[in-house]
């Protein structure tokens, strides 16, 4: 069990062979509209497209992501990534900060150097963390990790990166804070390991809290799961292809990027609020994010997760967080912001915040507030480590 | 005329491109054999292996040109359909409607049975002029160019029959969208239409449950809902989502095979096996069509309408109902064991006049692919007694 340094590097060659496949895109045509109304607009598509193809430079963008220490850990399973920073203070707490699906460990970037160093972001050392940043077994630069089986993978997830935490990096207790895939890992390891975890900070209450059953439901409840049906039969198709015949979808986006972009896209789209134009992303935040899905070929086993969970789930709603949790949340997510009651059933909700703005990727869209919510959720906890 | 007669001749640089991007294709690692999770990636690869070295485009070109084609531009809309003649003293014209992930081509076995049942073993009397076209979105016909269409296919048809090829009155059979599209035609012009042949029937009408269902048409409901939570993603995305879907299905052929074939597998009386209904030439030629035209964004545009037709489009198809469209028009149903539903009888009975019902003993939803002998055999029978106005 050991592990080694690792630096991102993608072959000129795969870089070559993305180049033409972006050339020779061909664009399906529904009807002659713009807007998002058929899906991801393919004006907006068109535009990011070009720049990907002109203007983009994915040299630089590595080269940024490897000013990060990243490293490989060798567990069961495979090789894990993940990113290590150490936090500027002798007495820093551990901090497991989890990426979710459709995006990565980039989730963090930009509060990363909030968390690991608050001094210099006009906060104390005091409330330094030890930043580790995976990702996620079947993602990105973990793409390779397999389990023995297909049973309950995020309570596998949860596993292994708890060996990471405590045998790898040799941390007795630790934070978790994370959403989307990650929040269902967090509640997972806490479950689990409850010794090991000081708490953890979650931006979404994750699929099993949605389960109650309306007659025993809260009229404020009632009111959230309706509005849940409704956003889901609106939106959650790419759940149901996800979690009953992903092989027939992933082949496609496995193959052509653009196809690959419009289905991430689209969800980019549905859980901000940067609008038309995902103006809370920056062009290279959302390209930067759809290459590690490209140039690792890891689209179908981060789906596969989806379908494997959905048949074995690994959270139930009568599964119950007992480490202290904190709920903080966007209101352009995708699963808007229920109410606190529905929250209490499943967690040991110590901390619950409803952010002015922002959405699913809230540490993208509003670091700041979310690093903030995080860093006073953690204060008083870490004379229990 | 507005008809014209049409080959098939695919531009060879579409061809060299298809080359190039199957020779291209990134395959994932996934080594798995089963088709649970949608379309088996050891399947796919070997389809892939066959279409890349083996499939020969051209010589399935060159057959399918032995039918006659034409387009017919109706109001600025160009429709393509095949125009096959009756053997025999008095053909009965009728006209077929394919649905999806098929094409014309759903009828392509069933075709020469229908127009020459003398050279196969049945009676000439029973013999029939087909028209076979593609939906609009589809194959070789014109893309829509605004959603909302799919309600006015019925419309087009008549028009097609009636005053692009003359015939006066004929019948119409269908299944999947072909089965909404002859029941849509049924409704809106029961005089032009001798009887209506469906293979399901539309499951449109189990959007508005009656408040007395009997407890096989219960059962029948709730088998809809199953269905649509184990196997109605499909049907979600294309309905919610098309273009971004589309956007790599149009992009990538090995894609654009993976989300196809899957239901040619899933939805057939195949015993899982694909091959054992179907050859790779079939299921390839058929990806082809959808492939070499760039039309699986727009045959997504039936679930779209659907989808987005609203409360004032069902009242509307509902008044034509009691106005008594549908239900004075004869209807037919041969049903399929292993199509995607199984109604009862009585349920059929409350949208249609039923004049024959019968339970075929194997085939499922490609029934004219997986068994046109049955299918031939019923749709003979349904508009014998049809043929001369009563």
């Amino acid at each position: 069990m050991g592990i080694r340094p690792f630096y991102i590097h993608v072959e000129d060659q795969t870089l070559d062979d993305l180049q033409r496949r972006l050339a020779r895109t061909r664009w399906p045509t529904i009807t002659g509209e713009n807007g998002w109304k058929f899906g991801t607009s393919s004006a907006y598509l068109r535009e990011l497209m070009s720049y990907w193809r002109t203007g983009y430079d994915w040299r630089l963008q590595e080269s940024k992501l490897n000013e990060l220490p990243q490293f490989k850990a060798n567990l069961d399973g495979g090789d894990l990534h993940f990113a290590h920073v150490k936090g500027r203070s002798m007495r820093a707490l551990p901090l497991l900060l989890l990426h979710g699906w459709p995006d990565s460990f980039c989730r963090f970037a930009k509060v990363i150097p909030t968390f690991s160093d608050p001094e210099r972001a006009g906060g104390t050392s005091k409330d330094a963390f030890d930043v580790v940043v995976p990702s996620l077994p079947g993602f990105a630069f973990s793409g390779r990790v397999q389990f023995p089986n297909q049973e309950r993978p995020m309570r596998q997830t949860a596993e292994m990166l708890w060996q990471l935490m405590t045998q790898v990096l040799g941390y007795e207790r630790f934070a978790i804070a994370g959403g989307d895939t990650g929040s269902a890992v967090a509640q997972n390891l806490a479950i689990a390991h409850p010794s090991s975890v000081v708490g953890i900070h979650v931006t979404d209450l994750s699929w099993h809290a949605g389960n109650v059953d309306p007659a025993m439901a809260s009229k404020a409840e009632q009111k959230y799961l309706e509005a849940s049906k409704k956003r889901f039969m609106e939106d959650g198709a790419y759940i149901m292809v996800q979690t009953t015949e992903p092989r027939g979808l992933t082949p496609g986006l496995n193959d052509s990027p653009v196809g690959l972009a419009s289905w991430i896209l689209d969800r980019f789209h549905s859980w901000s609020d940067g609008g038309d134009h995902l103006r809370t992303f920056t062009p290279d935040e959302l390209l930067t994010n759809i290459m590690l899905y490209w140039v690792t070929q890891t689209i179908d086993s981060s789906v596969h997760h989806y379908y494997a969970e959905a048949r074995s789930p690994s959270l139930l709603p009568s599964s119950h967080v007992d480490v202290p949790c904190a709920v903080a949340l966007f209101p352009h997510d995708a699963a808007g912001i229920p109410p606190r009651s529905l929250g209490e059933r499943t967690l040991n909700v110590q901390r619950w915040a409803e952010m002015p703005r922002g959405g699913h990727f809230g540490p993208l869209e509003e670091p700041a507030l979310y690093a903030h919510d995080v860093v006073e959720f953690f204060r008083p906890l870490r004379s229990t480590r | 005329m507005s008809v014209e007669p049409f080959a098939i001749r695919i531009p060879q640089s579409t061809l060299d491109d298809l080359r190039d991007r199957l020779n291209s294709t990134r395959s994932s690692r996934d080594d798995a054999t089963d088709w649970d999770a949608g379309t088996s990636p050891a399947y796919l690869r070997d389809l892939l292996g066959y279409w890349r070295t083996q499939y020969d485009w051209r010589a399935q070109e060159a057959e399918l040109n032995q039918l006659a084609h034409y387009l017919a531009t109706m109001s600025g809309v160009t429709i393509h359909f095949v125009h096959a003649r009756g053997r025999g003293l008095s053909p009965f014209p009728l006209i077929l409607t394919h649905g999806y992930p098929d094409s014309f081509l759903r009828f392509r076995k069933l075709i020469p049975l229908l127009t020459d049942p003398a050279s196969h073993g049945a009676d000439p009397l029973d013999a029939f002029d087909v028209v076979v076209p593609s939906l609009p979105g589809y194959g070789f016909s014109d893309k829509p160019d605004k959603a909302g269409g799919t309600f006015d296919i019925g419309a087009l048809w008549r028009r097609l029959m009636t005053s692009e090829l003359g015939y006066e009155r004929f019948g119409a059979h269908g299944g999947d969208w072909g089965s909404t599209i002859t029941e849509h035609l049924a409704r809106s012009h029961s005089t032009s239409v001798a009887g209506i042949h469906l293979t399901d029937v539309p499951f449109w009408h189990s959007f508005q449950k009656p408040d007395d269902p009997s407890p096989d048409e219960q059962k029948y409901l709730d088998s809809i809902a199953a269905f649509q939570m184990k196997n109605g993603a499909y049907a979600m995305i294309q309905g919610t989502r098309p273009l971004t879907l589309a956007d790599s299905l149009n992009d990538s052929p090995v894609g654009l095979a993976a989300w196809l074939v899957g239901k040619f597998q899933r939805w057939s009386d195949c015993n899982g096996d694909v091959e054992q209904r179907f050859t790779k030439d079939e299921l390839l030629t058929n990806i082809m069509l959808y492939w070499v035209t760039e039309t699986i964004g727009t045959s997504f545009l039936p679930y779209y309408d659907v989808m987005h037709a609203g409360a004032p489009r069902w009242i509307v198809e509902k008044a034509k109902d009691l106005l008594g469209g549908a239900a004075k028009v004869p209807a037919g149903f041969a049903m399929f064991p292993k199509d995607l539903s199984h109604p009862p009888r009585e349920w059929a009975e409350r949208f249609y006049d039923v004049q024959r019902w019968t339970e075929l003993p194997r085939g499922g939803h490609f029934a004219a692919l997986e068994e046109p002998h049955l299918l031939a055999d019923e749709i003979r029978a349904f508009f014998r007694p049809l043929r001369t106005k009563a």
